[in-house]
C-alpha cells in the first residue's frame, strides 16, 4: 500500500491503458435514431426505425434462463423463437426476417437493468418483447419510457402495466392477476353460493391482485379465513401446514389459492395429511398439471403424486395444451416438433407460441415500414379487436394497454387440464361484472 | 515550480494523480457508447464497494460476507432521498455513505469481539438478513417489487440533450476518484499503519499503545461507508432497488473481486470492479458461442467464470494487481539494468516515463 511515485506512474498508466481497452473492445457503436415521423404502408421496405432494416425487425427480451425462476419459464422464450424461425421461414413479416435475442437475467432486477441497456443502447433492438416478471420487468420500466423503446406484452399479470399516461410504451399480455380473481370469485358464487370460503395467497403484487379480484365478488360475510405466506426461501421452508390447518378450522368448504407451483403443492400435500378436502380453485399461475404433478412428487418424496391434483379447479386464456383437437394447439405442436423439439411440450411452450403470433399480428398492423410510435398506434386502434390464440379479446385501446381480459374455467383430469363452459370476460374495476363472452376462435392463418 | 519534494507529499501526489485521471476518463466518456457510460457506473459502483472490503479484509484482516447489505442501505437511502424527498444529489450520495457507516458502527461493534470463522458466519446473516427487512417493512421500502430510482438530471448548463448515462459516468467516476484519494491518504496515514499493526499481530499492537477494538470498528465504519456509497452509485445505475438485487450472491461478488483484484491494494479494486461487470458477460458471450444445448450453455457462462477465477488466483496469488507489479518489476529490470541500452522499441517507454521520479525505487514492499 505504500504507494511510490514509479508505481503511482505504472498505476496510472495501467488504468489509462485498462480504460482505454475496454473501450476499444466494446467498439462505440453509435446509435442511428432515424426516426422517421410518417408510416409508408406499400412500395419497399426501408430501415423505418431502430431495429428495423429493409430485410430484418431485431426484438429483445429479458427472461429467467437459470436461477429460482427459470423450471418452466425458461422454455417461454424458446418457443416464440421457434414460432418466429417458422414465420421466418415463411416469408417473414412483410419479407423482413424476426431476429430474437433473449438474455438471461436470473430473475435478479439488478441484472434485468444491464441487460435491457445493452439491448437497447448497445444491439439497438426494435423493442422489447414479453420481459419476464413482476420486480424484474419493473426494473426498466421507467428507462423504457425515457428511451422510447415500446415494451410489448411484458411476461406477468400485474396490473402495473396498464398505465397509458404515465407508461405509453408499456403494454401487458396475459390476464392480469385481478381480473382472473374476479373470474375465479364469480366461478365459486355460480357453484358455491353460500359456502365458507378461505383464501391463501402470495403476500405481494400477485397475490394481492387475486385477492382485490375474490373480494370484488365473493361477499366479505361468506369468507371465513385469510392465510398468506411469503414468497422466499423462508417463508415455504416449513410448509403451509399452519396456514392450510387455520382454513380448516374455520370449516371452510371451497378454498381460493393465489400460490406460484411449489405453494400449490405444498398446500395439498398439507391437506392431505390432515384429511382436508375442500374445493380448490387455482390461479393459473399455480395450476398447470405437469409443472404440478413434478412438484407433488419431489416433495413429498415419492410418496404422493398427480392423484393429488385431480379436481383441482382453474382457469386459462389460451387454449390448453393438452387439447389437441383445437387447430392452434396442433399448429404449434408442429411448429414445436420442428423448431423447438429439445423443449418439453406444455403450457409454458403455448404461452411462447401465443405471445409471438400477437407480436408478429402487431408488426403487420403497423404498415409496412413502422416506426416505433406506428407499433403504439397499432396495438390502441386494432389491438382489441385482434383474434388468435387467445380465447378472450384484448383489452388494449388508448385508455387501456392490459392483455387479455378474462378466462375459461377448466378442471385438472389425470394430468390434462380439461377446459369447458363459457368464456368469462371483466374489467379490473368493481363496477364492471364478470360476464360471458361469446365471440369465437379463428382458425389460424394458412400463410404468414 | 513545484519540487520533487512538494509532490512526494502523498496527499498532493494522490490528488494530482486523481485529477490526471478525471479529467482522462470525463474526456474518455465522451468517445464511449451511452451503454458503455452505464458500464461504466456500474464499475465504479463496484470499485468502490470492494475498495472498502479491501481496507477491511486487507489492511485491518477482519473478513466481511455481509458488503451486499451496506450496498443495500447506501442504495435504499438513495432511493429514500433522491427519489422521494427530491434532495441535492451530492447530499444523497453523502448520506447514503453515512447511513452506511451507521450500519457498520453497529456491525463493526459487534465484530471487534469475533474472529475468523464466527466473524464471517455474523457477516454471513447480515447479508442474508437485511434484505428481508424490506419486506418487513413493505409500505415504506417497497417490499419484494422495492423503490424505483430516478436517474440524476444532467445539471442544467449541460443542455436538455445531454445523455444521462454519459452523467450518470461523470458523477461515478468523480466518486471513486474521491473515495480514492480518501482511502489512499487513510491509509499511509497513522490510521493506515495501525490498521496494518493489528492485523499483523494484535497482541503486538496493543502493546504498542493502539486500541485494537476501536481500531478495528473504525475500519468497519470506513469500509461500510464505502459500500454504501457503491450502493448509492449502484442505485442511480439500475434504476430500481430491491431485495433481490442485494443477496448474497452480490456480497460474495464483492469478495471476489477484492481478492481477484490483489487484497488490500486500491489499484486491485478497479480491477476487481471491471472484472465483475465483464467477467460474467464474457463468460455468457463465450458459452453462448459454442452453440451447446441450452441447459448446458446456459449454465457453462457460470462454470467458465468460475475456472477464470482459479487460474487468475493461481496464476498471480497476490490478485491482478500483483500481476501487474511483477509484470512491471520484469519490464523494469529489463529496460533499466541493462547497459545503456537507449530502448530502440516503443516498450521502452513505459521505463522512461517513470524513470525521473524512480529515485532508488527497488526493494519496494506492499
Amino acid at each position: 500500500m505504500n504507494i511510490r511515485p514509479n508505481r503511482s506512474a505504472w498505476r496510472l498508466g495501467a488504468v489509462v491503458a485498462v480504460i482505454g481497452l475496454v473501450a476499444a473492445a466494446c467498439g462505440g457503436s453509435s446509435s442511428n435514431s432515424t426516426n422517421s415521423t410518417t408510416a409508408n404502408t406499400s412500395g419497399t421496405n426501408t430501415a423505418s426505425a431502430p431495429g428495423i432494416t429493409a430485410t430484418t425487425i431485431t426484438i429483445g427480451s429479458h427472461q429467467p434462463l437459470t436461477g429460482p425462476a427459470a423450471p418452466g419459464y425458461s422454455e417461454i422464450a424458446p418457443a416464440s423463437n421457434a414460432l418466429f424461425k417458422y414465420v421466418n421461414a415463411h416469408g417473414g413479416v412483410d419479407g423482413r426476417s424476426i431476429n430474437y435475442i433473449y438474455e438471461d437475467d436470473g430473475y435478479n432486477p439488478a441484472n434485468t437493468a444491464t441487460v435491457v441497456r445493452k439491448l437497447v443502447l448497445q444491439d439497438n433492438v426494435f423493442a422489447i418483447f414479453n420481459g419476464l416478471g413482476t420486480p424484474t420487468h419493473q426494473a426498466v420500466l421507467s428507462f423504457l419510457q425515457t428511451e422510447k423503446v415500446p415494451d410489448l406484452f411484458v411476461a406477468s399479470g400485474c396490473d402495473c402495466w396498464d398505465n397509458p399516461t404515465q407508461d405509453p410504451e408499456t403494454f401487458g399480455f396475459q390476464t392480469d392477476y385481478t381480473i382472473e380473481g374476479k373470474v375465479l370469485a364469480s366461478y365459486e358464487q355460480a357453484h358455491y353460493k353460500g359456502e365458507k370460503v378461505g383464501y391463501l395467497f402470495q403476500n405481494d403484487d400477485f397475490g394481492q391482485g387475486g385477492v382485490k379480484g375474490f373480494d370484488q365478488e365473493i361477499p366479505s360475510s361468506d369468507v371465513v379465513s385469510r392465510q398468506s405466506y411469503d414468497a422466499t426461501a423462508a417463508g415455504l421452508a416449513n410448509g403451509l401446514g399452519n396456514q392450510v390447518s387455520a382454513i380448516k378450522a374455520a370449516g371452510a368448504k371451497v378454498v381460493m389459492l393465489d400460490t406460484i407451483p411449489v405453494a400449490t403443492a405444498l398446500t395439498l400435500l398439507a391437506a392431505a395429511e390432515i384429511g382436508y378436502n375442500p374445493v380448490w380453485i387455482v390461479s393459473s399461475v399455480g395450476g398447470d398439471p405437469p409443472t404440478l404433478s413434478g412438484l407433488l412428487s419431489s416433495i413429498s418424496k415419492g410418496k404422493a403424486g398427480a392423484s393429488l391434483e385431480n379436481g383441482v379447479i382453474s382457469a386459462s386464456y389460451l387454449p390448453s395444451f393438452s387439447d389437441t383437437a383445437n387447430p392452434w394447439i396442433a399448429l404449434f405442436k408442429s411448429i414445436h416438433d420442428q423448431y423447438d423439439a429439445s423443449e418439453p411440450w406444455d403450457g409454458n411452450t403455448v404461452y411462447g407460441m401465443a405471445v409471438a403470433y400477437t407480436f408478429v399480428q402487431t408488426m403487420k398492423a403497423a404498415g409496412r415500414n413502422p416506426t416505433r410510435a406506428d407499433v403504439l398506434k397499432a396495438l390502441e386502434t386494432d389491438g382489441g379487436s385482434f383474434t388468435g390464440p387467445g380465447l378472450v379479446p384484448f383489452g388494449y385501446s388508448t385508455s387501456h394497454h392490459n392483455g387479455y381480459v378474462g378466462e375459461q374455467m377448466g378442471v385438472v383430469e389425470n394430468g390434462a387440464f380439461n377446459m369447458s363452459g363459457p368464456v368469462y370476460r371483466t374489467t379490473d374495476s368493481s363496477g364492471t361484472p364478470v360476464t360471458t363472452y361469446s365471440g369465437t376462435q379463428p382458425a389460424p392463418p394458412t400463410s404468414f | 515550480m513545484l519540487s520533487a519534494g512538494f509532490l512526494r507529499r502523498p496527499l498532493v501526489r494522490h490528488l494530482v494523480i486523481a485529477v490526471v485521471l478525471v479529467v482522462v476518463l470525463f474526456l474518455v466518456t465522451g468517445i464511449l457508447s451511452s451503454y458503455n457510460n452505464f458500464q461504466i457506473a456500474l464499475i465504479a459502483s463496484y470499485v468502490i464497494a470492494v475498495a472498502g472490503l479491501s481496507l477491511l479484509t486487507g489492511l485491518n484482516g477482519q473478513i466481511s460476507l455481509g458488503h451486499g447489505a451496506f450496498m443495500a442501505v447506501g442504495a435504499y437511502t438513495t432511493a429514500l432521498l433522491e427519489t422521494h424527498q427530491h434532495w441535492p444529489l451530492a447530499l444523497v450520495l453523502a448520506l447514503s455513505a453515512v447511513t452506511a457507516a451507521a450500519a457498520g458502527l453497529v456491525t463493526g461493534l459487534g465484530a471487534a469481539r469475533l474472529r475468523g470463522p464466527y466473524l464471517a458466519g455474523a457477516t454471513l446473516a447480515l447479508a442474508v438478513g437485511l434484505p428481508e427487512l424490506t419486506i418487513k417493512f413493505t409500505s415504506t421500502l417497497g417490499g419484494e417489487s422495492g423503490l424505483p430510482v430516478n436517474p440524476p438530471p444532467p445539471v442544467s448548463f449541460l443542455g436538455a440533450s445531454f445523455d444521462p448515462n454519459r452523467y450518470l459516468a461523470w458523477v461515478s467516476i468523480l466518486c471513486v476518484a474521491v473515495t480514492l484519494v480518501l482511502l489512499a491518504n487513510l491509509v499511509t496515514s497513522r490510521f493506515g499503519r495501525d490498521f496494518r499493526a493489528v492485523r499483523d499481530d494484535e497482541i503486538a499492537a496493543s502493546l504498542s499503545g493502539i486500541r485494537v477494538a476501536g481500531n478495528q470498528v473504525l475500519a468497519f465504519v470506513v469500509s461500510a461507508a464505502c459500500a454504501g456509497l457503491g450502493g448509492a452509485i449502484y442505485a442511480l445505475a439500475t434504476g430500481i432497488v430491491n431485495p433481490a438485487g442485494f443477496t448474497l450472491v452480490l456480497s460474495i461478488a464483492i469478495l471476489t473481486g477484492t481478492v481477484i483484484g490483489g487484497l488490500g491494494t486500491l489499484a486491485g479494486a478497479v480491477w476487481g470492479g471491471i472484472l465483475l461487470v465483464y467477467l460474467p458477460r464474457w463468460s455468457e458471450s463465450l458459452s453462448n458461442g459454442f452453440k451447446l444445448n441450452k441447459v448446458v450453455s446456459s449454465n457453462l457462462s457460470l462454470g467458465l467464470y468460475g475456472v477464470v477465477l482459479i487460474v487468475v488466483i493461481l496464476a498471480f496469488p497476490a490478485g491482478l494487481q500483483g500481476g501487474v507489479r511483477q509484470a512491471g518489476r520484469a519490464l523494469r529490470s529489463r529496460f533499466m539494468s541493462g547497459p545503456g541500452s537507449s530502448g530502440s522499441t516503443g516498450a521502452a517507454a513505459p521505463a522512461g516515463v517513470s524513470t525521473p521520479v524512480a529515485s532508488g525505487g527497488g526493494g519496494e514492499t506492499s
